[in-house]
């Protein structure tokens, strides 16, 4: 008896480390980053261009950048992710090849960014000669965040009762009906879970923007889907690696605007999370 | 017998992958009467009823053999639009499952989705169906709140109405008071009394007494088999088989 009480605590204790091991270091990244960066944060700093080969000025062209990026990435994936999520939940016969395809699918969410950069490279700049170019990223973030977006929309479709299923169906709705009206609405807070973690995630990357789009220095708003734009994590990678004596502080604002940005959509992720959990009762 | 035969099991097998469900059964539907079916649970009893809205298909990997008509309609020829029968045949479920919707919504959705879009019809509708399932007076002041607001057995009265409103022909109930008190069951099965002046009725039941109560036919399953089947009354004070008499009596089961 109180031997297994004294493994429980020593067991407890371990994972107790295990658990403060993980945490501490990332809390101390954001503290630090929040110190260190709070300072630079102004208006000015949110709304004004690059000035002084950016090492003053803003990171408002960067900051438009990502939002373009991300909302291109949005508009491909979403529609193509859903419609793959919906044949592979509701259509695809349930066999050893679309169960292959759906193991693939979620391995893809494991692949390298920078592996989809050259891919987006290869594909988009060269082969269909949009060159650098906002599609050309948009295109290749939007491809990075596919399988995030099927994975996390087919399971939210899956995981919609069959009970809900047959009782539209008996009814005499047709197949596509009772998956408009029925599963779809129910499983809408978890397809908006997986978009707003993939956008987290195309917000985030650097390796995919690197070859497709991103602009080293552009003072200037881009004017179309086929011009250059900078983005917050190439334009952090810049400053702190390749333009010398950029103030700590400029570079430190940088990296908490898109920490922010990210945890923001994260935190919208889990609050829809949070109030579906609630409200769900089946 | 001198019943009209509404819809009919012909040399019916039935498999789940290798596993048979169903062994050769053949039975008669009466038109506007209530039709039992009996046994313990996994002989098939829901697997049966399943075939008569074509709901089986549902499930991959099965297999049926025979005919099921609906009037003189071979349902299961798969020229038929299984969407088609379902207009015709209704069904009940085991657990009341309402849609996370408005109790509005929930009776107005097998209108909406057979095409009906005329909204005075509609309300119209809603009234009649939750009136005709003893449950407007419960629900007429929040028709608008959601249906997984109310309690079980309001919810499978809810579910009821839901499929009265389609107006079915055939209506098919898979146990409906398994989960409910039996004050809800009791008036359940007033309602399915009610019921069977329009429409023909099939229901699984556990309970042999609610058998006894609300049925004029009654089917014994047993492993798949159906080993007996006749009018309630007979079969309940003198059943023919050995098998059937040891159930009704309680002796297994
Ligand atoms: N979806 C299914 N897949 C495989 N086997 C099933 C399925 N549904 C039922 N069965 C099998 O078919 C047999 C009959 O089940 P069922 O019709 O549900 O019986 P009952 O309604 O009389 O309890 C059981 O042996 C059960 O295991
Ligand atoms: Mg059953």
């Amino acid at each position: 008896m109180r031997n297994t009480q004294r493994s429980q605590k020593i067991a407890f204790f371990f994972l107790f480390l295990a658990t403060l091991l993980i945490v501490v270091p990332v809390g101390l990244i954001v503290v630090i980053i929040i110190q260190k960066g709070l300072p630079a944060i102004n208006w000015q700093f949110l709304s004004d261009i690059p000035r002084q080969g950016m090492r003053s000025g803003g990171i408002f062209p960067a900051i438009i950048g990502t939002f373009y990026l991300v909302f291109g990435a949005i508009v491909f994936a979403l529609p193509i992710g859903l419609l793959a999520a919906i044949y592979l939940s509701e259509y695809a016969k349930d066999n050893m090849l679309n169960r292959i395809i759906k193991l693939a699918i979620v391995n893809l969410s494991g692949v390298p960014s920078v592996v989809y950069g050259l891919f987006g490279l290869a594909l988009f700049v060269v082969f269909f000669k949009f060159g650098a170019s906002i599609l050309s990223g948009s295109l290749t973030l939007g491809i990075m965040i596919l399988p995030i977006i099927i994975t996390t929309s087919r399971e939210a479709l899956e995981s919609v009762p069959q009970s809900f299923r047959e009782v539209s169906l008996s009814l005499g709705a047709s197949k596509w009906q009772t998956i408009r009206q029925i599963v779809l609405p129910n499983a809408i807070p978890g397809i908006l879970t997986g978009t707003i973690l993939g956008l987290g995630r195309a917000a985030g990357e650097t390796a995919p923007i690197l070859f497709t789009v991103a602009a080293f220095y552009l003072p200037r708003l881009p004017k179309s889907i086929f011009d250059q734009a900078m983005a917050l994590p190439y334009h952090l990678y810049v400053i702190s690696t390749q333009v010398p004596n950029v103030d700590e502080k400029v570079r430190y604002g940088t990296a908490l605007v898109l920490l922010v940005l990210v945890l923001f959509m994260n935190l919208v992720a889990i609050i829809i999370r949070y109030n579906f959990r609630k409200k769900k009762k089946w | 017998m001198h019943n009209k035969i509404k819809m009919q099991a012909k040399d019916v097998d039935f498999f789940y992958g290798k596993n048979q469900a169903l062994k050769n059964v053949n039975l008669d539907v009466y038109a506007n009467r209530v039709t039992a079916m009996i046994g313990p649970s996994g002989c098939g009893k829901s697997t049966f009823i399943r075939l008569f809205n074509r709901m089986n298909e549902l499930v991959p990997h099965t297999a049926l053999c025979g005919k099921i008509f609906l009037d003189d309609l071979e349902i299961n020829n798969p020229s038929v639009d299984p969407v088609d029968i379902r207009r015709r045949v209704g069904m009940v479920f085991q657990k009341p499952n309402p849609f996370p919707k408005s109790i509005f919504e929930n009776i107005s959705y097998g209108l909406k989705v057979n095409g009906i879009k005329d909204k005075a019809f509609i309300g119209q509708k809603v009234e009649d169906s939750l009136k005709r399932a003893v449950i407007w007076g419960e629900v007429k002041d929040r028709l608008h709140d959601s249906a997984l607001k109310l309690s079980g057995g309001q919810q499978q009265r809810l579910c009821i109405a839901r499929c009265l409103a389609v107006e079915t022909e055939v209506i098919l109930f898979d146990e409906p008071c398994a989960s409910l008190d039996p004050i809800s069951t009791a008036k359940i099965e007033e309602l399915i009394l009610e019921l069977k002046k329009d429409y023909t009725i099939i229901i699984v039941t556990h309970n042999m007494q609610q058998a006894a109560r609300v049925s004029d036919y009654t089917g014994f399953f047993l492993l798949g088999e159906l080993v007996e089947f006749g009018k309630t009354q007979d079969m309940f004070t003198a059943p023919r088989n050995k098998k059937t008499e040891d159930y009704i009596t309680g002796r297994f089961g």
